[in-house]
C-alpha cells in the first residue's frame, strides 16, 4: 500500500515536472527531450510484444519505420497532417500483422531473426526506391507539426503520457495477463481455453499502432524521415536498450529507459565515438547485475533477492 | 567463362561462410548461446592480425597466427564476462536466459565495434596473402590464396568434424546437446564442456576472420553484416545441424555470388533473405534442423 502510493506520487510528480519543463529548460534540452518522449513511446510498445507476449522482436524499426515513411508519403501526395498519422499508423499496423503471421508458427530465436530480415529488406527497399523515398538522404516532408520547441515539446509529451495510459491500462487488462500466459507458456494457456491466436494479433496490432502512430509523429516534428533516425538497425538496439535498463514488463519503464538513454547520450557526447561504447557497456552491466532494471527493482524488490 | 567465375568465387565465398558457420552452430548445439558479436570476434582476428604484421613486419602466417590467437582470447572474454554471469545469475529466470544471451551479445556486439572502430578507424585492412602467385584455370586468373582459403576452410570443417564424431571430448560434447544433466550425473564437469566449446569456437572463428582479412579484408563496420550472415546461415541450415549449415552455407554464397555478377551487385544479400524467410515459413526448424 505505502509503495503504491509513493508511486503514486513520483508518477504525479514526474508528469507535473514534465508538463511544465518549457517553463524553464532552454530549447536546446527541450528538443532533446521531444526525441526521447517519441523514443519512450517505441520503447513502451515494444516492451508490450517483449515483455508481455514474450516475442523477441529484434525489428521494431520495421514498424516504425513504415509508420514515418507511410505518413511522409502520404504528405507529399498533399494529405493533411492527421490523415497522414492515420495513414502511417494503418501501414504500420499492416506491417505489424505481415510479422504475426511468423509469430504464430516461430519460436524465440527464429522470429528474432525474421524480424531483422524485415529491417534489412525495408532498408533495402528504401534505397532501392529512392526516387520516392529520398534513399539513404532521406525524404523531407511538406508540412511540420509545429517551428516552436515549446509547442513541439507538449506533443510529444502529451502523445507519450497518453500511449502509455493506453499501453499501461492494456498491460493491466486481462489481455496483458493472457499474453503473459502464453508468453511462458503457450501450450497451457491454449488448454486453459484462451485464443492464443487472437491476442498474439491483438498485441501485435497494438504495439504496431503506437509504433507507427510515433514514427509519423517523429517525421514531422523533424521534418524529415530517413533511414538514420527511424529505420536503422542501431535505433532498434536503443529501444531495446532503453526497455531493459528501465526494467522489462513494466511498460512504463520503457519510457524511462529512453529518456535516460537518451539524455545519457547528449551529455557524453564530449566523449565522440566512445559514448556508445560506454552507453552498451552501462547497459551490459545492467544487464547482468539488475536484470529486472530500474524499475523493476522498484517495483518487485524481493524477487530479485531470493 | 563466367560460369567458370562464378564457380570458383562462390566456391570459395561460401567455404568461409561455412567454416564461420560451423563455429556458431556448435556453440548453440552444446552450450545453446546465439552470439551475435560473433561478427566482431571475426574481425578483431582480422585486424590484430593485420596490426601485428603491419606494425612489427611479421610474416603472414606468423600474422595469421596471432589473428587467430586474438579471436581464441576475444572468445574466452566474451565466455567469461558476458555469458558465464547469465548462466550463473540466480536473479535471471531460467526461461528467460535466451533472451538475455541475445541482448548481452548484442551490446558486446556493439562495443567491440564501437572499440575497433575507434582504435583502428573504419577504413577497411586486407591482410598480406598466405601465398602469393596467380593460378590459370581454363582461363579464369585465380589468386592462389583463394584456392588456399577454400582448402583451409573444409581443412578445419573437418577437424572439427574428427573431432566431434572421432573422439572422447567429441562424445562429451555431442551428449552435452541432448541431455547435460545426464552428463553432470554420470559426473563431467559442464563448465570444462564448455570451456573446451569456447576454445573450439575461437579457433574457428578466429581461423575465419583472418582468412577473410586476406581475402575480401575486413574493419569494424564489416562485424554486424558478418553476423547476420552467420545467422542466416544457420537459422537456414537447422540450428545445431553441422551438415545443415555447410549446405546453407552454399546455398547463400552461390545466391549472392549469382546475384552479384548475373545482376547487380547491389541486390547482392537480398536473396539470401528471401530464401531465408520462405524456408522459414515452409519449414521452420530450417532445412536439417530438429525440432
Amino acid at each position: 500500500m505505502r509503495r503504491g502510493t509513493l508511486a503514486l506520487g513520483l508518477l504525479v510528480a514526474a508528469l507535473v515536472l514534465g508538463g511544465a519543463a518549457p517553463l524553464w529548460l532552454g530549447a536546446y534540452f527541450l528538443g532533446v527531450l521531444t526525441t526521447a518522449y517519441y523514443f519512450g513511446v517505441f520503447a513502451m510498445s515494444w516492451d508490450l510484444l517483449f515483455g508481455f507476449a514474450g516475442e523477441v522482436n529484434f525489428g521494431p524499426t520495421f514498424l516504425i519505420g513504415l509508420g514515418a515513411y507511410g505518413a511522409g508519403l502520404l504528405n507529399t501526395a498533399g494529405w493533411p497532417i492527421p490523415l497522414c498519422l492515420l495513414g502511417g499508423a494503418a501501414a504500420a499496423v499492416l506491417g505489424g500483422l505481415a510479422l504475426a503471421l511468423p509469430a504464430l508458427r516461430l519460436r524465440g530465436p527464429y522470429f528474432g531473426l525474421v524480424t531483422l530480415v524485415a529491417v534489412l529488406l525495408l532498408l533495402d527497399l528504401i534505397v532501392i526506391f529512392a526516387g520516392v523515398t529520398g534513399g539513404e538522404i532521406g525524404m523531407m516532408v511538406p508540412d511540420v507539426l509545429s517551428i516552436s520547441p515549446r509547442i513541439n515539446y507538449w506533443y510529444a509529451f502529451g502523445f507519450m503520457v497518453i500511449s502509455g495510459a493506453i499501453l499501461f491500462g492494456l498491460s493491466r487488462s486481462s489481455l496483458g495477463l493472457i499474453l503473459q500466459a502464453t508468453g511462458q507458456d503457450r501450450i497451457e494457456a491454449q488448454a486453459l481455453g484462451f485464443n492464443v491466436t487472437k491476442h498474439k494479433l491483438a498485441a501485435f496490432s497494438i504495439s504496431a499502432l503506437f509504433s507507427g502512430l510515433a514514427g509519423g509523429m517523429l517525421t514531422f516534428y523533424e521534418g524529415t524521415a530517413s533511414v538514420d533516425t527511424v529505420v536503422d538497425l542501431s535505433i532498434a538496439v536503443q529501444i531495446i536498450i532503453a526497455v531493459v535498463l528501465g526494467g522489462r514488463r513494466t511498460i512504463l519503464g520503457g519510457a524511462l529507459g529512453a529518456i535516460v538513454l537518451l539524455m545519457a547520450d547528449e551529455l557524453l557526447r564530449p566523449l565522440g565515438e566512445l559514448n556508445t561504447f560506454v552507453v552498451s557497456a552501462v547497459a551490459l552491466a545492467a544487464i547482468l547485475f539488475l536484470p529486472d532494471g530500474v524499475l523493476g527493482l522498484l517495483l518487485h524488490p524481493r524477487r530479485s533477492g531470493e | 567463362m563466367l560460369f567458370l567465375q562464378i564457380l570458383i568465387d562462390g566456391f570459395v565465398i561460401s567455404a568461409l561462410y561455412g567454416l564461420g558457420a560451423v563455429g556458431f552452430t556448435l556453440m548453440f548445439g552444446v552450450c545453446g548461446v546465439l552470439n551475435l558479436a560473433h561478427g566482431g570476434i571475426m574481425v578483431i582476428a582480422a585486424l590484430i592480425g593485420w596490426w601485428v604484421s603491419v606494425t612489427w613486419g611479421v610474416s603472414p602466417w606468423g600474422a595469421a597466427l596471432v589473428g587467430v590467437l586474438a579471436g581464441m582470447v576475444a572468445s574466452y572474454i566474451t565466455y567469461f564476462v558476458v555469458i558465464r554471469p547469465i548462466q550463473r545469475s540466480r536473479v535471471i529466470p531460467r526461461a528467460e536466459e535466451e533472451i538475455f544471451v541475445l541482448t548481452a551479445t548484442l551490446l558486446w556486439g556493439i562495443m567491440l565495434q564501437v572499440g575497433l572502430d575507434y582504435v583502428f578507424s573504419n577504413n577497411p585492412v586486407t591482410m598480406r596473402a598466405l601465398i602469393p602467385g596467380v593460378a590459370d584455370i581454363d582461363g579464369v586468373r585465380t589468386p592462389w590464396n583463394e584456392l588456399l582459403i577454400a582448402a583451409l576452410c573444409w581443412l578445419a570443417i573437418g577437424a572439427v568434424t574428427l573431432l566431434v564424431n572421432r573422439t572422447r571430448i567429441g562424445k562429451q560434447l555431442l551428449a552435452a546437446s541432448i541431455n547435460p544433466r545426464g552428463l553432470t550425473l554420470l559426473g563431467f564437469e559442464m563448465s570444462r564442456i564448455y570451456l573446451i566449446v569456447w576454445t573450439v569456437y575461437g579457433l574457428l572463428a578466429g581461423i575465419a576472420g583472418v582468412l577473410l582479412g586476406t581475402f575480401l579484408g575486413a574493419s569494424a563496420t564489416n562485424s554486424g553484416a558478418l553476423t547476420a550472415s552467420a545467422f542466416t546461415i544457420v537459422i537456414l541450415g537447422g540450428l545445431g545441424s553441422v551438415p545443415g549449415s555447410l549446405i546453407a552455407a552454399y546455398v547463400v554464397g552461390y545466391a549472392e555470388t549469382i546475384t552479384a555478377y548475373l545482376v547487380n551487385p547491389t541486390l547482392r544479400p537480398i536473396p539470401a533473405l528471401v530464401i531465408l524467410i520462405v524456408v522459414l515459413y515452409l519449414r521452420p526448424q530450417g532445412l536439417l534442423g530438429r525440432r
